[in-house]
């Protein structure tokens, strides 16, 4: 399952359940996976002051950033024993409740999805170019911070 | 030499533009910065990180006519 090329990990706004079950699904054919493990990340609607978010409108470095989800899945496969991996990402307008980051990881047994997962998740937090705008009930916004 | 800029984020709001072409002398990353930081005030007060050719690059690394983007805090995910 390893791809020399960057492909776009982006989609249009928020990842759907609907396609989030269709990517396991799509695995039942894989009948040499054990394991899968998903991270899905999704839009908190964070109080500040005594405003809430909305909703996260997602930009990007698109070039870069496919790039950079390209090098993380390369190290990933060369540290774990994976059998695939796919990362997806949303831009533009994910709202409060809905999920703007689906990592699915998959092997032969358990161990190894728990340490990618994590590994994959992290990197992403550090190395992507993406840039979330936060937007509030009164269409005020504040600028997302990874921590 | 002319080179893209791009800004992204809050830094594409101080600038009010997302792209731009600026003519410099070759140099470095820090020759690109003082002129950037003369043409926008604001941007001293924010944080970013800069690339070139999509590597983040450090001040002293040397201009190659590549394109450069101006990077606020990463927030994916």
């Amino acid at each position: 399952m390893k791809d020399k090329k960057p492909k776009n990990v982006f989609i249009k706004g928020a990842i759907t359940h609907e396609f989030i079950g269709n990517s396991i699904y799509k695995h039942q054919s894989k009948t040499s996976i054990g394991a899968h493990n998903i991270f899905l990340g999704q839009v908190r609607a964070d109080k500040v002051d005594d405003k809430t978010v909305s909703a996260i409108e997602y930009t990007a470095y698109e070039d870069m950033a496919n790039q950079k989800f390209h090098d993380i899945r390369e190290a990933t496969f060369n540290k774990f024993n994976l059998t695939c991996m796919h990362i997806y990402h949303s831009l533009g307008t994910v709202k409060a409740g809905e999920i703007c980051l689906f990592v699915f990881v998959s092997a032969p047994h358990r161990k190894v999805v728990f340490d990618a997962l994590e590994y994959v998740v992290e990197e992403i937090k550090a190395h992507v170019p993406v840039f979330g705008k936060e937007i509030f009930e009164d269409q005020s916004h504040q600028w997302k911070k990874n921590t | 030499m002319e080179i893209t800029i791009k800004y992204f984020g809050q830094i594409a709001e101080e600038t009010n533009t997302t792209e731009e072409t600026i003519r410099i002398e070759n140099g470095n990353i820090s020759n690109i910065l003082t002129l950037l930081l003369k043409k926008y005030d604001g941007l001293k007060y924010k944080d970013f990180q800069v690339a070139q050719n999509q590597e983040i690059v450090s001040p002293e690394t040397e201009i190659t006519g590549a394109e450069i983007a101006l990077l606020p805090p990463f927030s994916g995910g």
